[in-house]
C-alpha cells in the first residue's frame, strides 16, 4: 500500500524552498499518517532530492500534513537545470512512499 | 460599510491562464470585484526588459485580450476590475486599457495606476545590500530588476476612491483581495484578524482553476469533471470575513473540502505564520466546510500585526542554460541513451567549454526525481542534457553537442530538440517599509 491509496497532496515552491502538503481523504487515516509518515521517513525517500532539512507541520482538523524542504530545488525555479524546476512532480513522488 | 457579502473572484492565476472562464465568471457570477493575478516571481524581472528595449512596453502580454474579452460587460455591470498586470509599467497598461475602452466604445470609467514597487534605486546602500536567503551582497550590475512587494493600502485608497479598474506592478497577490474586501466591508487595514481572514480568501483565489478542480485529477482516484470547461473561482465574504468559495453554476470543474485543502497548503511553510505585506495571517486552526454542490465554507483565520520589512524580488543575470535533447527506444534504449550523455560530456571537456553546472537525465528513467526515482526499464526514453554557461557561445555548444548526437552518436537516435536561453535568476532581499513610497494616480476615461 502506498500513500496514494490513503492520500493526496499538492507541491508549491518559493524559492528554493518546496512545501508538499499530505491530506487523507478520510480524517480515519489520519492518525496513520501522522504515526508513519514522520519527517524521517521522508527524507530517506527524497534522498537525493533534498539538500537541506525537512519540516513537518501538523494540522489534523484538516486531516494534513504540511513538509517543507529547503535547499530542495537546485536554487529554485529560476535558475535550476532541472526539467521540473519548479519540483511540481514531486508531490507524486511522496504518494509513492509505501506505508 | 455593507451587511451584504461581497461576491469576488479571480479571473487568471497565472500570466497566460485561460480567459474564458473570467468572461463566464463575468457574465454569470453575479460579481462585485475581479481580481487577475498574473505575476510569477519571475514575469516582472521579463518585463523590466522588455520595458528597457521599449518604454511603452512591460506590462501583461494578454492585458489588452482579456480586456477586450471582458471589458464591456464588466462596466455595464458595474464589476471593479483589480490586476497586476501593469508589471513594469501600470501606466502604459492603464493606456493600454483607456485604448481599448475607446476601439469598444465603453467609457464613464476611472483607472487607478498603482506604482511605488520599483525599488532599484535603493539596492546596494542602505536600502538593500544583502540577500536574505545567503546573505551574499547584492551585485549592483547584475540586477536587472528589483520590485518591492507592495499590500493592500493603495489599491484600498484606490477603490475607495471610487476607482472602476485598478492596475498595479508587484504587490503580493492576496493583498489584491483583501483590499477590495476590505473596502466593501469597511474594515480597518489594522484589525489583523479581518486582515488575516481576508488573506486567507485572497490566497485560496489567487491560483483561479487550482481550487476549482484544475491540478488535482488524478484518473481513478481524484476524477474531475469537464476540465476542458474548468470554472474560475468566487468567494461570497461576509462581514467577518466567514467564505464560501465556489464556481459558476454549469461550469466544469468541482470545488469540494479537497480541492481547498489542497490549496490553503500550496506555497504556505509555517501555516501559522504566512507573511504578507498587509498581516501575518495564521491559517493552523482553519475549518474547512463542505456544502455540498460545489461550495465549501472557509473560516477561523487570524492575523497578528504585519511585518516591519517588505519582500523585495531582486531579478539577476545569471549566466545562460543550453539545453538539448533527444530519444532512444526499443531494446536497449536506456543504455544508449546513457551513452549519448556520456559522448555529450567528454565532447563538452575535450573541446574545453566552461560549464559552471551539467545535467544530464534520462527522461522516462530519472529526469524527475534522480536518485530517489524507482528503477524501471521503459520502452523509450529521451536523453536530456543542460548546462549552465557564462556565455551564449558556450550554452549553444552544449545544445549542438547534442544535436550532433543525430550523425555521431548511439544507433536509433531521433527527434533532437535544443534550445538556448539567458538565465534570469530570481533572489530575495528585505527592505524597511518606510523606505517605499507607493503612489495612486487616477486615468479618468471620459
Amino acid at each position: 500500500m502506498t500513500l496514494r491509496d490513503i492520500a493526496h497532496a499538492r507541491t508549491g515552491d518559493k524559492g528554493d524552498i518546496c512545501n508538499i502538503s499530505l491530506i487523507v481523504f478520510d480524517p480515519r487515516d489520519y492518525p496513520r499518517l501522522a504515526e508513519r509518515v514522520t519527517p524521517e521517513r521522508v527524507r530517506a525517500h527524497f534522498a537525493g532530492v533534498v539538500q537541506g532539512d525537512i519540516t513537518r507541520f501538523e494540522l489534523p482538523h484538516l486531516g494534513a500534513l504540511n513538509f517543507v524542504m529547503t535547499r530542495a530545488l537546485r536554487g529554485g525555479v529560476t535558475r535550476s537545470l532541472a526539467l521540473d524546476a519548479h519540483g511540481k512532480s514531486l508531490s507524486s513522488l511522496l504518494l509513492n512512499l509505501e506505508i | 460599510m455593507s451587511a451584504r457579502p461581497l461576491r469576488i473572484g479571480c479571473g487568471a492565476g497565472y500570466s497566460g491562464d485561460r480567459i474564458e472562464p473570467a468572461v463566464e465568471l463575468v457574465e454569470r457570477g453575479d460579481l462585485d470585484v475581479i481580481v487577475f493575478e498574473c505575476l510569477a516571481e519571475r514575469t516582472i524581472a521579463l518585463a523590466q526588459q522588455a520595458k528597457a528595449r521599449d518604454a511603452d512596453a512591460g506590462f501583461d502580454p494578454l492585458l489588452e485580450e482579456r480586456m477586450e474579452a471582458i471589458l464591456p460587460e464588466a462596466r455595464r455591470r458595474r464589476i471593479r476590475i483589480v490586476t497586476n498586470m501593469g508589471a513594469a509599467n501600470a501606466p502604459a497598461a492603464a493606456d493600454c486599457v483607456r485604448q481599448v475602452a475607446a476601439r469598444l466604445g465603453v467609457g464613464g470609467f476611472t483607472i487607478a495606476v498603482v506604482t511605488g514597487d520599483d525599488v532599484r534605486e535603493l539596492a546596494g546602500g542602505d536600502g538593500f545590500s544583502r540577500l536574505a536567503e545567503t546573505g551574499e551582497a547584492v551585485n549592483i550590475d547584475d540586477i536587472v530588476s528589483a520590485n518591492a512587494y507592495l499590500g493592500a493600502e493603495p489599491i484600498a485608497e484606490a477603490l475607495r476612491r471610487g476607482a472602476d479598474v485598478v492596475i498595479t506592478g508587484r504587490v503580493a497577490d492576496p493583498s489584491m483581495f483583501l483590499a477590495a474586501i476590505a473596502v466593501h466591508h469597511g474594515w480597518r487595514l489594522d484589525d489583523w484578524t479581518l486582515a488575516g481572514r481576508g488573506t486567507l480568501v485572497g490566497h485560496l483565489l489567487e491560483c483561479a482553476g487550482q481550487i476549482t478542480g484544475g491540478y488535482f485529477a488524478d484518473p481513478g482516484v481524484k476524477d474531475v469533471p469537464g476540465l476542458a470547461r474548468l470554472g474560475f473561482p468566487l468567494a461570497e465574504v461576509e462581514a467577518d470575513g466567514t467564505a464560501i468559495i465556489c464556481k459558476p453554476a454549469g461550469s466544469g470543474g468541482q470545488v469540494t473540502a479537497a480541492t481547498c485543502t489542497e490549496q490553503l497548503l500550496y506555497e504556505i511553510h509555517d501555516p501559522s505564520s504566512y507573511l504578507t505585506p498587509d498581516v501575518v495571517a495564521d491559517f493552523s486552526r482553519v475549518r474547512i466546510t463542505d456544502l455540498g454542490s460545489d461550495r465549501v465554507r472557509v473560516e477561523g483565520a487570524d492575523g497578528r500585526p504585519r511585518p516591519d520589512t517588505l519582500k523585495v524580488s531582486v531579478g539577476q543575470s545569471d549566466g545562460w542554460i543550453g539545453e538539448g535533447q533527444i530519444s532512444y527506444a526499443g531494446a536497449g534504449a536506456a543504455a544508449r541513451g546513457r551513452l549519448a550523455g556520456e559522448i555529450v560530456a567528454e565532447r563538452l571537456r575535450l573541446a574545453g567549454v566552461n560549464t559552471l553546472e551539467l545535467r544530464t537525465d534520462l527522461i522516462g528513467i530519472d529526469a524527475l526525481h534522480g536518485a530517489a526515482s524507482p528503477l524501471v526499464e521503459p520502452y523509450e526514453v529521451r536523453l536530456r542534457v543542460a548546462a549552465r554557461t557564462k556565455s551564449e557561445r558556450d550554452a549553444r555548444r552544449v545544445a549542438r553537442e547534442v544535436e550532433a548526437l543525430f550523425t555521431n552518436g548511439p544507433a536509433g537516435g531521433g527527434g533532437a530538440f535544443t534550445s538556448v536561453r539567458p538565465v534570469l535568476a530570481i533572489r530575495t532581499a528585505l527592505v524597511a517599509r518606510d523606505r517605499v513610497s507607493c503612489r495612486v494616480d487616477y486615468v479618468r476615461v471620459p
